[in-house]
């Protein structure tokens, strides 16, 4: 556990002495409040929720989570650190963790930083903060999905360049699978629990679901076994990379 | 400390390392030998736990690497080949950090950091991001990461490589010094440092080990071994060579120039290059010779190397 913390400090300060972390941030918050603002016209809709800014969430984070991971493995194996790294007394599942979390802090942080939206909405009406606070949760698990993913795909590879662009690819799937434009074109040619079933393993289809409020086990358990197989996936990846 | 039996690998159909044994105790420096892509430096990524062998045995102290690699990487400090280090940090992150994984806090962190920076000269670049230094400091920084918690065993790739001469004498020393108490496998392409610094040192070829010796023992397969070379001022060769091989210990003698005349004498049996000198000395009294030197060769290295893990073919040729 120790480890995994040291590991994980090590990474934040390794974030925040490179813009990465900054442009995160940045980008995230502007880009959030762009399409709130001005996509979803958030003030002429009357209503009292943050529904108009969570709706934008599996998009952003496409493009912005991968950005924030494509580093993770694929420096440490182009400069060689990872030899230092794992012949330290550290497991690699521990160094795994630790590199994750960090980098899954950035992104809660940048989510935090969207506290003025929910201040504004309470002062201009009366919304449902259980449903918010469950979105935020529901945005922050499926964050960590889609940057489970770009760890696993940067331990595949030594260049950040393809790691981003195979995680990107690999976490729109998850997204379309249960994308209603999607979905809605499958239906007219498969079975509609063969539909079901496809769009069981989309993000979208369980970030919709806790959006409404309620923090169902079904949904926590998806986010959190796609975290485990992607990070597990990885552990086997790093693993067969040092054997040869 | 080290224990290392059959060791092998493969990567698909090419083998880097084939079988591989050796024991090292505290108090020994082990030097690594042979020609690029020998196996040298997959040999030790597999003793530091970074590569799993394909096959064989690895033992630090009492653990056993495959089965309980934590507490055998505790008694290892490493600096592999090309020394990595993160770049984005400072020289004193980098170290305190690798403290820290070490299992050091507090007190403990500060004073061995402040011992590792000591040791390797690193004051003047104490808080300097890693990727500003020049590559010397960056090869320096990450040795001092190596023995930031002291450890047992040490096990160095090429460690004065990139290094200027005074800090390639530092590093010597240094290492010399510290396998007194440790023990220590470090590899290199500079023969004169074995010399310097191994109590034993091992050729590996096409990941084999073919010589195996103290430095002293591996000089004496030199063909020159054992010869003695006579110098004369004045004096002509072939009287001198003609002379020289009446010596009952004699085997053969050349002449190595004229005029000085230079005559080499090889020795029935290697060690026996004191009984031939001592013949020669005689020799020389009795006729007059005007001896300017008269010295037992002790073999070179570089010769055993190449005679060793060069090709037969390519053998001749270096000899004409
Ligand atoms: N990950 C790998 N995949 C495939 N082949 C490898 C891998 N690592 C090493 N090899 C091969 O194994 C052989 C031994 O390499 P190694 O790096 O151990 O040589 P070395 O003795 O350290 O050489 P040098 O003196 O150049 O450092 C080489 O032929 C190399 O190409
Ligand atoms: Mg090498």
């Amino acid at each position: 556990m120790k480890e995994i913390l040291i590991i994980a400090k090590r990474e934040l300060r390794g974030y925040f002495s490179s813009p990465v972390a900054f442009v995160f941030i940045v980008i995230f918050l502007l880009l959030s409040g762009f399409f709130t603002f001005m996509m979803a016209n958030f003030f002429e809709r009357g209503e009292a929720n943050l529904q108009s800014f969570f709706m934008w969430h599996p998009w952003l984070y496409l493009f912005l989570v991968p950005a924030v991971g494509m580093r993770m493995w694929s420096d440490e194996r182009r400069l060689g650190t990872i030899e230092l790294l794992l012949t330290m007394p550290v497991t690699p599942w521990q160094a795994i963790v630790g590199k994750f979390l960090a980098s899954w802090l950035i992104i809660g942080l940048a989510l935090l930083l969207t506290f003025p939206l929910v201040i504004t909405v309470n002062y201009l009406g009366n919304p449902d903060n259980g449903v918010i606070f469950a979105s935020y949760i529901g945005s922050l698990l499926m964050a960590g999905a889609y940057l489970a993913i770009s760890a696993m795909t940067s331990a595949m590879t030594r260049n950040q360049v393809v790691s981003f662009i195979v995680s990107v690819v690999l976490s729109l799937f998850l997204i379309l699978a249960g994308w209603p434009p999607v979905t809605n074109l499958l239906v007219s040619w498969a079975q509609p629990w063969l539909v079901d079933g496809i769009a069981a393993f989309s993000v979208m289809t369980h970030f919709d679901s806790i959006q409404k409020g309620v923090l169902d086990s079904r949904d926590l358990l998806y986010f959190l076994s796609v975290m485990g197989f992607s990070l597990f996936t990885t552990s086997v990846i790093i693993r067969a990379h040092r054997a040869g | 400390m080290i224990k290392v039996r059959n060791l092998k690998k493969h990567f698909g159909p090419k083998v880097a390392v084939n079988g591989v044994s050796f024991t090292i105790e505290r108090g020994e420096v082990l030097g690594f030998l042979g020609p690029n892509g020998a196996g040298k430096s997959t040999t030790m990524r597999m003793i530091t736990g970074f590569i799993p062998p394909s096959e064989g045995e690895i033992k630090i102290g009492e653990f056993d690497m495959l089965k309980n690699p934590i507490a055998a990487k505790r008694l290892i400090g490493y600096l592999p080949e090309n020394a990595p280090s993160y770049a984005d940090m400072s020289v004193h992150g980098f170290l305190s950090f690798a403290a820290e994984l070490r299992g050091l806090s507090g007190d403990a962190n500060k004073r061995a950091v402040a011992r590792a920076i000591e040791m390797c000269f690193l004051e003047p670049v104490l808080h300097q991001s890693i990727e500003t230094l020049s590559k010397g400091y960056r090869h320096r920084t990450c040795f001092a990461q190596s023995i930031i918690h002291d450890p047992a065993v040490l096990i160095l790739d090429e460690p004065t490589d990139g290094l200027d001469p005074n800090q390639k004498h530092e590093m010597r020393t240094l290492i010399r010094r510290m396998g007194e108490k440790k023990a220590i496998i470090f590899s290199t392409h500079i023969l004169e440092e074995v010399e310097a610094v191994c109590s034993r040192a091992v050729i590996i070829d096409r990941g084999q080990i073919v010589a195996n010796g103290t430095p002293r023992e591996l000089k004496m397969r030199s063909d020159q071994a054992g010869a003695v070379t006579l110098r004369l001022l004045d004096g002509s060769a072939a009287a001198v060579k003609s002379k020289i091989d009446q010596i009952s210990a004699v085997a053969r003698s050349i002449v190595l120039s004229e005029s000085p005349v230079a005559v080499r004498a090889f020795p029935r049996q290697k060690e026996s290059g004191d009984e031939v000198s001592r013949a020669l000395g005689e020799m020389a009294s009795k006729e007059r010779w005007k001896v300017q030197e008269l010295r037992i060769e002790e073999g070179r290295l570089d010769e055993v190397f190449r005679g060793i893990t060069l090709p037969d073919n390519k053998k001749e040729e270096t000899k004409k």
